[in-house]
């Protein structure tokens, strides 16, 4: 069998998190009632006019800049021109010949090497509003809340050898995205779309093969999942002496099968020509270097300052720095106590275990969830503290961490009304030991004849009959004294 | 003299000096709509009361014809077109606005070619206008309703919308004043498209201080608008000086050339040596591109049509047609059948350029090497206002032609505007006024341009003219 190389480049839709559109002063909020969020603009009446918004210019340039681009300081919009129930003037206001930023490049950990990946371009343009089939009434209704949404389209070179690669791309592209803070980058609410371009050749061969685009992905896994089935699939048809045709192709999810959608000769011709409603203009080289300056510091370079500043280990950072909250959130807690790795602990152990259950009617998207679940560096680090200067054991630290996350509280009163405080003194744990001791006489035994490792065992069950609030180490020097000097 | 016949500036006097009111001048015009659009049709929709704004200022309670392709808030919209059946905009035009603020009084909306398609208002849904000065012949177009209605005085005022000529022809043709102004002039918000790079809002008025104190009223940046400049705008009523001594004011050669009416030529001849006495000097300027802009601006007039078009598909608003036996999709059947019965021929054939002319592989040689003559045309006028204060043409080769006469031959009908059509594609103001009649009775325009944001010479250029002529005075007897 001959060996084949896969080629893939992706085209990653980004809604941009602007409060209102492109070309009107709609909110952009999602999940309103259908067409609430509309206008004689993005409603495209006719007479209607655009005028574009100047934060989703903004945006674009941080993308671009975040992406090693080149900024094009001429910025022109074009019109793409197409019919569809969902776009209301029947051509999409985007960017064709120059688009905001171009050239760039986008440095992805995968597997145990660093890849610089080809960022082709990344262009401005409006989203179009939303379809939805009722087959009770046996029509369509459209709902056009979305349309005029910011959008940034970002196109990679086709520099992608795997699926795994792609993925990985994906991750670190959602990742410097949320760095910047201009999208949610959430596939499920549709914030972040991916459509993706995938060939094989022959090993050694340099000319691409043709290429099938990938549409209908709806989670990373999805993009995953869909491109091994295409791979495969091309070779198959490789190895029988098939052609592979140019085409687009849906993923059918619950399949897991790629399905024909349109062959080359079907695709849309669409006549772009220049928005005349839209006069070009020049973003000053001034402009361009000051939304670099507003440039957050990148993961990766956040990632090794971590490393040399707070000497956590390569794993702790990375689960830190996935996300900017959380890493902003750990750097304001050390301020409040200067103890990195135990915050660490705290962070990447029971506050993201909290964070990503559902169980607390907490978000899976940790930007979110951070947001809701509100702790403070100040009432976070006091946890700790207490924790460490014994005012609480780490178990019950635990189950006051989730309160204060349920409820907003702080550790203080949480272990005031629930009256959690560790108990250290020997008058009041006296009873405990003893009733302890007395119940597991085998246990005893096996101390006394020198297995002090079962202490361990005693001091379980004493925690057990004080709901966890007695001080482990204290009721292990007291059984040791009690049974050992008897 | 009966009230709907004055000018604007004659009523506001009669207003300012308590002689007559808002009201009974309103009724006057209304009683001339009634007496004689049947005859005219100058109007796509009528309105029975005025349209009006509570809280104006109640300074220029003019009454306006309002071209059918300018938003009307909640009132009938519908570029003569069947396609916009029944469409009542949510919102206002800027230019409807500012009218209202000041206090106009708004007629109806005006009779046009089919979304300004054409030279001749014979393309509207509502049938053709009748010319008041010859109901057999065509009022020009495609603001064809709007100057008829000034014409025949079933409108004080108008607004018209000028792409090609659209303002200027038909003013020439009916023997009033039509400016088309600077490209980013006046707001085109709320203006309905044909081709968006090239559409500007103007005055249709009885006279030229009528069309200086309208264009104050409808001029300036627009928020809304981001091809509106953002430059201060002058008393326009001051450019009325009279005085045009020493100005220099080119005759383009191009423009006396085969096809011009020999009447016209004499005319505007005339017209040159008046204005000499008041001395302006003249001389024989060259815009060498000039032969190239019919050809020019139907390409790029045609594409951003196409687009602009596109959007009238049965989806949102106006007509929406089924087809009684499915063909493709249910949606497709949908489009197609709407835009088969909501388009007229005209409009189909300019959707059917403009889409050919954008395609992938025709781009190139259509689309781009006309918006580089665009430039060669442009240029040509730069370089001619580095020496000239303005320049002076017919407004069209001919005057006002038959009903039917070139309704089946499309080629002969673009060359209509082709004196008018440059100013659009150079983005320069230009004005209609009357400077004389055929042998027939048939009113004959002389067109003065200036570059751009220089209206107040084209003002006191035509102003001096007017004052000097008995031209605007003469009135229309039906």
């Amino acid at each position: 069998m001959k060996q084949y190389e896969t080629v893939i480049g992706l085209e990653v839709h980004l809604q941009l998190s602007t409060q209102t559109k492109i070309f009107c002063g709609c909110s952009t909020e999602f999940g309103k009632d259908p067409n609430s969020q509309t206008c004689p603009i993005c409603l495209g009446l006719p007479g209607t006019l655009p005028v574009l918004n100047k934060k989703v210019l903004e945006s674009a340039i941080k993308i671009g800049l975040a992406l090693n681009c080149k900024i094009n300081s001429l910025v022109k919009f074009d019109r793409k021109n197409y019919y569809y129930p969902d776009l209301p003037k029947a051509y999409q206001i985007s960017q064709y010949d120059f688009p905001i930023a171009h050239t760039g490049y986008l440095n992805v950990k995968t597997g145990d090497e660093t890849k610089k990946l080809g960022i082709t371009r990344a262009h401005m343009e409006e989203d179009a509003g939303k379809l939805i089939h009722d087959p009770a009434i046996k029509s369509s209704l459209v709902d056009y809340n979305r349309t005029g949404t910011p959008l940034v389209e970002i196109v990679s070179e086709p520099d992608m050898r795997s699926p795994q690669e792609a993925y990985d791309y994906l991750t670190t592209l959602k990742l410097h995205m949320q760095y910047l803070d201009v999208s949610d980058c959430d596939m499920e609410k549709g914030s972040l779309r991916c459509d993706a371009n995938v060939s094989i050749r022959e090993e050694g061969q340099t000319k691409l093969g043709t290429k099938a685009e990938l549409k209908n992905l709806n989670s990373f896994k999805a993009v995953k999942s869909a491109l091994e089935f295409e791979v495969a699939r091309q070779i198959k048809l490789a190895e029988s002496g098939e052609r592979i045709v140019q085409e687009t192709r849906l993923w059918d999810e619950s399949k897991q099968i790629t399905i024909s959608m349109r062959s080359k000769e079907e695709a849309h011709d669409y006549r772009y020509f220049p928005e005349p409603d839209l006069v070009p203009f020049m973003v000053e080289k001034e402009d361009i270097k000051n939304v670099r300056t507003t440039l957050p510091e990148s993961p990766s370079k956040k990632q090794d300052r971590f490393i040399k500043n707070y000497k956590l280990s390569t794993y702790d950072v990375d689960v830190l720095v996935q996300d900017r909250k959380i890493s902003d959130f750990f750097e304001e807690c050390v301020k409040e106590y200067n103890q990195p790795k135990k915050i660490c602990n705290w962070i990447i152990g029971p506050l993201l275990q909290e964070i990503n259950s559902n169980e607390k009617g907490i978000s899976n998207d940790r930007l979110s969830g951070i947001n809701l679940v509100a702790p403070t560096a100040k009432t976070f680090t006091d946890l700790i503290i207490k924790v460490e200067d014994g005012t609480i054991s780490n178990l019950v630290g635990k189950s006051v961490l989730t309160s204060m996350l349920d409820r907003g509280k702080t550790s203080a009163e949480i272990i005031k009304e629930q009256n959690l405080a560790q108990v250290s003194d020997e008058g009041a744990l006296e009873e405990i030991v003893a009733t302890v001791i007395a119940e597991n006489s085998k246990i005893v035994e096996q101390i006394k004849s020198g297995k002090e490792s079962a202490i361990g065992f005693l001091v379980g069950q004493s925690m057990k009959k004080t709901q966890g609030k007695a001080n482990p180490k204290k009721i292990g020097e007291m059984i040791k004294r009690r049974i050992l000097n008897d | 003299m009966k009230l709907n016949e004055l000018t604007a500036h004659e009523l506001l006097d009669l207003i300012k000096t308590k002689k007559e009111t808002a009201a009974s001048i309103f009724s006057a015009v209304k009683r001339a709509i009634d007496a004689l659009d049947k005859k005219i049709n100058a109007y796509a929709h009528i309105s029975e009361k005025p349209i009006e704004s509570t809280d104006s200022s109640k300074e220029n309670p003019i009454p306006i014809a309002i071209k059918d392709n300018i938003c009307i808030k909640d009132y009938l919209t519908t570029c003569s077109s069947h396609i916009l059946e029944g469409f009542k905009p949510p919102y206002n035009a800027t230019v409807v606005n500012k009218l209202l603020d000041s206090g106009a009084l708004i007629t109806g909306h005006a009779n046009m070619d089919e979304f300004a398609f054409g030279s001749s208002t014979e393309t509207s849904f509502f049938g053709p206008t009748r010319n008041p000065w010859n109901l057999e012949c065509v009022p020009g177009g495609s603001s064809g309703g709007s100057a008829a209605a000034v014409a025949a005085n079933e409108a004080i005022w108008a607004l018209g919308s000028d792409t090609g000529g659209s303002i200027r022809q038909p003013a020439s043709f009916c023997g009033v004043v039509g400016l088309k102004p600077t490209y980013g002039r006046v707001s085109r918000y709320g203006l309905i498209a044909f081709a968006s790079s090239l559409d500007q809002i103007g005055p249709l008025t009885k006279d030229v201080e009528d069309s200086a104190l309208l264009l104050n009223l409808i001029s300036g940046h627009d928020e809304m608008d981001s091809t509106s400049a953002n430059l201060s705008v002058p008393d326009y009523a001051k450019a009325l000086t009279g005085d045009i001594r020493n100005l220099k004011i080119g005759i383009p050669k191009e423009y006396f050339i085969e096809g011009i009416d020999p009447e016209v030529k004499t005319n505007i001849m005339e017209a040159i040596e008046v204005l000499k006495k008041k001395g302006a000097q003249f001389k024989e300027i060259s815009l060498p591109h000039t032969e190239y802009a019919v050809a020019t601006y139907y390409i790029l007039a045609t594409a951003e049509a196409s687009s602009n078009l596109a959007r009238f598909d049965g989806v949102e608003y106006g007509l929406r047609c089924h087809p009684k036996e499915k063909r493709r999709t249910p949606i497709i059947d949908m489009y197609e059948e709407t835009r088969r019965q909501g388009f007229g021929q005209e409009a189909k054939r300019r959707i059917m350029l403009g889409t050919y002319s954008l395609s992938s592989g025709y781009y190139d040689a259509y689309y781009l090497r006309a918006q580089k003559v665009r430039t060669l045309i442009k240029n040509d006028f730069d370089e001619a206002f580095k020496e000239f204060d303005a320049i002076l043409t017919p407004t069209s080769p001919t005057t006002a032609f038959k009903i039917g006469e070139k309704a089946s031959d499309p080629l002969s009908m673009y060359l209509s505007d082709i004196y008018t059509i440059s100013a659009n594609l150079a983005g320069i103001p230009a004005l209609s006024l009357p400077c004389g009649f055929s042998k027939d009775g048939l009113p004959i325009g002389l067109q003065v341009m200036a570059k751009p944001f220089d209206e107040e010479m084209i003002f006191r250029v035509a102003h001096t003219y007017e004052q000097n002529t008995d031209w605007h005075k003469k009135k229309v007897t039906l």
